[in-house]
């Protein structure tokens, strides 16, 4: 399965390679892009345990940027 | 400026006057630290704050974390001013990069914006305005002049001008009339248009557009990869080295408060950011611009492929040629002109044949379909009739051998059909297909930027296809080729063609999509509402001009130029301050400018990638 969340104040590119890296690290995790520039994540990740992947991706973003928002 | 902005910028002017009035005060001691850490707070504060927070979470080398260690670091050696200075000069920094990016940002954004806001639909026979996704296929939509249609559709009532360059980035705008099909994005510059809506909002061009050069930053070019792997060594290795600088001279040297402060350097320079934001930026810019001249993009790395490209393939009919046959030229034999046109034209006409629809239009006199009868298609040969109570044989050589009429050649290049009447040679018809206005001025512009090899791959007769190449100037030409024949030629090209050469496939989209994906890069053109070439092609044409690929290919190279220069520029700048700073030779002010400074000219570089191909 393939979503796309809006992400808010995503301030600083670095922070998005930064959160791209340690979300692709995450078990079931097919592909992912964290996009500045579009302010957009990308997940791609298996079906049955999206919704599991889903929260630490979010969980990931947080501690990476505090201000950061992924809107669900 | 957004509120947030305009909030830094006024403790920036603040605290740039509590500074001057610091360093004016002649305090000492406790007192002139005071007078120096009032500024220091007012613009740093969110800096420290966002530091401490982000070492709780675990993050060691953040930026702010990183300025906070170098300007704290300033102050515990006594060089308030320096502190404070550097905190001001790296808050206006971020701050020019923000509105940077911003900028950007929205010029990319405006540049996409072909999303309808609202369609009108008629319910209980008044117009309203819905969402687009809440229109269904076969609803009828209205659209008025100025609006953009919203769905693709066909026209039912009305006639307008429609601007197409949105999509296409073609100026002159196109006419349509009830019957015409219409696609989403293109903006109704005249009259009034009922359109009845053939698919839904999310297959509609417009939102397969928006996906597709959205989704183009998740295919990273190799330059963009290398970056990211660099960023992720480059800090640590960075800060490793300052702490090195900042222990291991001194204990040998003394005068540790000059060894700290290069150190302090060194860990101002060591954010990776200019280059993290700026390669991707300057691709997804290149992109951008791409798409404003109605091409499509998947990815960077298509884009980084096509700057190398020193093979051009392309398929005849519908790329080079109309794909619209045309008849050139009529030579009887033993029959008038008009009686040998007409015969042909009868016999083919239950045919839908491009050929034989070629052969009706060139008819000058109506076409009674009553007059023929048993009709024959001989397949590969061509079709029998009974015209007029006469058997008439229309078809190639084959045909007129087996029926036993004596046929010849002609001097004139096309498909020929053979015609005999009652098992008498009576002539024959030929039929081209007509190049397009723009085909040998794409080949030559190849070849001025130095793509080494252009080649037709084509199904078509072997006269046919070599006389069209030697007209465009084409080098290769291989003729007679069926689809799976194709994909075989292009995996000789492959094999044959050097390691750093790229080689492009242009078709229609059609029927070639074995062949798109196994070329280095694959273009389809005209896809203009055509879902399978979206899905099949790297990079997708609007229009069918084949002069948009040498332009496609300087806006791909112009985009690795400035790659490139953002690449040096930054990773120079960088090091030099890094070198000058272990010598002792480089001030803070220096060291912020390589960070904030570097990423603020290399965003503006990026945005150039925009314009390519202007």
């Amino acid at each position: 399965m393939r979503k796309v969340y809006r992400m808010e104040e995503l301030d600083c590119a670095n922070c998005a390679r930064k959160m791209e890296d340690a979300i692709r690290k995450i078990e079931g995790v097919e592909n992912v892009a964290v996009n500045f520039l579009t302010q957009k994540m990308t997940l791609q990740a298996e079906d049955s345990r999206f919704e599991e992947i889903l929260q630490q991706a979010v969980k990931i973003c947080r501690r990476v940027e505090p201000d950061c928002r992924i809107i669900l | 400026m957004k509120k947030k902005e305009k909030r830094v910028l006024v403790r920036i002017f603040a605290a740039a006057i509590l500074l001057a009035v610091a360093a004016l005060l002649p305090l000492e001691g406790f007192w002139r630290l005071l007078a120096f850490v009032v500024p220091y707070a007012l613009v740093g504060w969110d800096v420290l704050w966002h530091a401490v927070r982000n070492i709780l979470h675990g993050q060691v080398f953040d930026e702010n974390f990183l300025m906070a260690l170098a300007t704290v670091g300033a102050f515990c050696i006594g060089e308030y001013p320096e502190g404070v200075l550097v905190m001001l000069l790296y808050q206006i920094g971020e701050l020019f990069q923000d509105f940077a990016v911003d900028r950007s940002r929205r010029s990319i954004a405006s540049l996409m914006d072909i999303r309808p806001d609202w369609a009108n639909v008629e319910r209980d026979g008044a117009l309203v305005q819905v969402d687009p996704e809440e229109v269904s296929v076969g609803d009828i939509i209205v659209v008025k002049a100025g609006e953009r249609i919203p769905l693709d559709g066909v026209v039912t009532d009305g006639t307008s001008a429609l601007d197409t360059a949105a999509l296409t980035g073609e100026s002159l705008p196109r006419t349509v009339a009830p019957g015409d099909a219409v696609i989403s994005g293109c903006v109704n510059q005249s009259g009034l248009l009922h359109v009845k809506v053939t698919s839904e909002y999310g297959d509609s061009t417009v939102s397969r557009i928006l996906e597709l050069v959205e989704n183009s930053s998740a295919r990273k070019a190799r330059y963009e990869s290398f970056i990211t792997r660099f960023a992720r060594w480059y800090t640590p290795v960075v800060v490793i080295a300052a702490v090195l600088l900042g222990l291991v001279p001194p204990l040998f040297v003394g005068n540790w408060s000059d060894w700290i402060n290069r150190a302090l350097i060194f860990l101002v320079v060591s954010c990776p950011c200019a280059l993290v934001i700026s390669v991707p930026l300057s691709f997804f810019g290149g992109i951008g611009g791409a798409s404003r001249q109605g091409i499509l993009v998947k990815g960077g790395n298509y884009l980084e492929a096509l700057a190398h490209a020193d093979t051009v393939v392309f398929d005849k009919t519908g790329t080079l040629t109309r794909g619209v046959f045309h008849v050139t030229a009529v030579h009887p034999q033993n029959a008038a002109a008009e009686e040998l046109l007409e015969a042909a034209a009868l016999a083919e006409s239950y045919s839908d044949h491009p050929i034989a629809r070629s052969l009706r239009e060139a008819c000058s006199c109506e076409l009674d379909n009553r007059r023929v009868t048993e009709v024959e298609e001989l397949s590969g040969r061509g079709v029998r009739a009974v015209v007029d109570g006469r058997t008439v044989c229309a078809g190639n050589q084959k045909l007129m051998t087996e029926y036993g009429s004596e046929c010849h050649k002609c001097h004139r290049v096309g498909t020929l059909v053979h015609v005999s009447i009652d098992g008498q040679y009576a002539g024959h018809i030929v039929i081209s297909d007509e190049v397009k206005e723009d085909a040998a001025q794409t080949i030559s512009k190849l070849k001025e930027l130095g793509v080494k090899k252009t080649v037709m791959l084509t199904g078509d007769a072997k006269e046919v296809g070599e006389d069209t190449a030697q007209r465009l100037g084409m080098e290769e030409v291989y003729t007679e080729l069926l689809p799976a024949g194709k994909v075989e030629r292009v995996e000789a090209l492959l094999e044959g063609k050097t390691e750093n050469g790229r080689l492009v496939f242009v078709g229609d989209g059609i029927n070639d999509a074995p062949v798109l994906s196994r070329a280095d890069v694959g273009i389809a053109m005209g896809a203009m509402g055509s879902a399978a070439a979206i899905e099949a092609a790297d990079i997708v044409l609007m229009d069918d001009k084949p002069s948009k690929i040498p332009l496609a290919i300087r806006i791909a190279r112009k985009t690795l130029r400035i790659v490139r220069q953002n690449i040096v520029f930054a990773l120079g700048v960088k090091g030099i301050v890094l070198v000058l700073g272990a010598l002792g030779l480089a001030n803070m002010w220096l060291a912020v400018f390589a960070d904030v400074g570097v990423s603020v000219i290399a965003i503006l570089n990026a945005m150039r990638a925009l314009y390519a191909g202007k």
